[in-house]
């Protein structure tokens, strides 16, 4: 086209561009359509069992059926409001904050410390690094079935080494006032290994040069921790909570092996009662809309961090 | 002091005479101990004669007449080698199905330019972000619906596409150079030839790093198989010994209660311990599974 015949085909102006583009994509797509089908294979089951996971959440979600063989019915909203309605899911929404809490922030500080003290290289460091590893092996069941034996009233380890000390031997999973925290115990001694992990990476980035200046300035042990170390794990802190929360939710079999949610809902969490209500009560509605209230809440969480994970795996 | 002189050794000259390094440092001795106690108790009690009774069951010291009562009891009562079989045949159809899709999708984003790359990344990356476990609901209902219900391929379906591996194959792949493919190129070697004779071969450290989280986190999983299996046969370990631990426990046999733990966490441990260092580096490029 040139400016000798201005405006002279204006049909063939606009459709040459078009065909153009057509073209031009078909081209491109027919280039890409090797990435295509290497990417089907996984494309496929993500479809399935991720976003048709999804999908069939909210759509289950909208929907009861009162018996397993009863129609479904359409309910808006219904379930939802059930679920929040429940004292049951509330009581759980409740434990699992303290649980997330209470499980987080000691199984984090104690990695931190792990990792501070073991951060050198030598045998000791190393079979230390590999005993307080050790939890982060085995199920959660397995663990549970040991700790069984350690929370057993009046001869189990705990009553049998420290009860002798206690006025009154209390029933750690038996009371429901602290069945909840024996159970975050178990999830610290299973966790704060691998969190250790992270710790010890992160510490590599701590230039050891910048560390003796400190010192020579006059800076302890509690300064370098404060004014060196911290700040040059903030990222690291960040990615370790954000797990460490994920953990909180998901990793809770041992719920399901040693209290089933009792003694009276006090060790309910959330996912146990996600679990109740689809294979208990045969009610998918009721678990699906509390999947989907559970769902938006960690997605708000992992959100946060997209970014930063986008950018871990090199980016699009 | 000569002990901590020596571990500490490497430290900057100027901190060695600190005393706080020291002090954590024996508490995280003293935590490691601690640690350690309830697989102390394990094995202890593993090889306790029952005859001891219930009131020595939580002696830390072992017993002078050893046993291995317990460990045959637990394999009477307990399914385990059925348990073992299963559990080897999920994590090693989860893994090989594995090995294929994140090879074939870590290619495509490592070496291919395609329309919507960005967009399938981060659909990829929605995976890594959505935990599988909450999905189980309708996982569930699909995999009945697939007349999967109460088989092992139900178990293991879920699992087979992994954002996880498939970045992980991608870093692997784009530290290829790719003058290698150039050379294969020109004598003629297709796409997947390419891949499985030069790509594949020079990633086997990501390979093993992949498999050995792998491995462990599907050796380890224990609602999604309690949720899809209904026969008793085709229980993986972790729930054979969830049923196991409850009928045990009715009767206070803990000592067979530590046996059967034992045999389902042994295979894993003696792993560990002798790839250690391959599975920390592994666990430390997982984060997120």
């Amino acid at each position: 086209m040139s400016l000798a015949e201005p405006a002279a085909l204006p049909v063939a102006t606009s459709a040459a561009p078009r065909l153009d583009v057509m073209k031009r994509f078909t081209t491109r797509f027919k280039a890409s359509l090797p990435a295509y089908l290497l990417l089907l294979p996984s494309l496929i089951f993500l479809a399935l069992f991720t976003y048709g996971a999804m999908g069939r959440v909210f759509v289950d979600a909208l929907y009861q059926r009162t018996t397993p063989k009863a129609p479904v019915r359409f309910v808006g909203l219904d379930n939802i409001s059930a679920v929040l309605a429940d004292p049951a899911f509330t009581g759980a929404v409740v434990n699992n904050l303290i649980y997330a809490v209470g499980t987080a922030v000691p199984s984090i500080a104690l990695a931190l410390l792990f990792a501070l003290a073991l951060s050198r290289t030598n045998v000791v460091s190393s079979a230390l690094r590999a005993a307080l590893f050790l939890p982060v092996l085995i199920p959660m069941v397995a663990a549970s079935a040991l700790f069984m034996f350690v929370f057993l009233p009046n001869v189990g380890l705990l009553d049998y080494y420290i009860g002798r000390l206690l006025p009154v031997l209390p029933n750690w999973l038996g009371d429901g006032d602290i069945a909840l925290y024996a159970i975050m115990v178990i999830t610290v001694w299973k966790n704060a290994g691998y969190y250790m992990l992270f710790f010890l990476a992160g510490l590599q980035a701590v230039p050891e040069d910048v560390m003796e200046a400190a010192h020579l300035d006059g800076a302890g042990p509690y300064m370098r921790l404060r004014h060196i170390i911290l700040p040059e794990l903030k990222p690291t802190f960040l990615f370790v909570t954000v797990i460490a929360i994920l953990n909180a939710v998901t990793q809770v079999d041992h719920v399901f092996v040693m209290t089933q949610g009792g003694p009276s809902n006090s060790t309910n969490l959330v996912l146990f009662y996600i679990y109740q209500q689809a294979v208990e009560h045969y009610d998918v509605g009721k678990a699906s809309a509390a999947t989907l209230l559970t769902l938006a809440a960690l997605m708000s969480l992992t959100a946060l961090s997209f970014r930063t994970m986008a950018n871990r795996e090199g980016g699009p | 002091m000569t002990l901590f002189s020596r571990l500490f050794g490497d430290a900057p000259l100027a901190t060695r005479g600190e005393i706080t390094p020291k002090l954590g440092f024996a508490l995280t001795v003293l935590l490691a101990i601690v640690w350690l106690i309830p697989f102390l108790w394990m094995v202890v009690a593993t090889l306790r004669p029952a005859s001891n009774g219930i009131n020595a069951m939580a002696e830390l010291m072992p017993s002078l007449k050893p046993t291995l009562d317990n460990v045959r009891d637990a394999w009477e009562i307990g399914d385990f080698p059925r348990y073992t079989l299963n559990t080897t045949i999920i994590c090693a159809g989860i893994l090989l199905v594995q090995f294929v899709t994140v090879t074939l999708a870590g290619f495509a984003f490592a070496r291919l330019a395609f329309v919507g790359k960005t967009v399938i990344f981060y659909l990829f990356l929605m995976q890594l972000m959505l935990v599988p476990v909450l999905l189980i609901v309708p996982n569930l209902s699909l995999v009945a619906q697939l007349g999967l219900y109460d088989t092992l391929t139900g178990v293991m379906m879920p699992f087979f596409a992994s954002a996880f591996g498939t970045f992980l194959m991608r870093q692997a792949f784009e530290a290829i150079p790719t003058e290698l493919e150039d050379a294969a190129l020109i004598d003629g070697a297709s796409l997947l030839q390419r891949i499985r004779h030069i790509y594949v071969p020079l990633s086997m450290p990501s390979f093993s790093a992949f498999a050995i989280i792998s491995v462990t986190s599907h050796w380890n999983d224990f609602l999604w198989p309690l949720m899809v299996i209904n026969s008793p046969d085709k229980r993986p370990l972790t729930v054979g010994l969830s049923v196991f631990t409850k009928t045990a426990e009715g009767t206070q046999a803990w000592g067979t209660i530590a046996a059967g733990t034992l045999m389902v966490i042994a295979p894993l441990l003696v792993t560990f311990l002798i790839f250690q260092k391959r599975f920390i580096s592994s666990f430390v490029t997982s984060g997120i599974k």
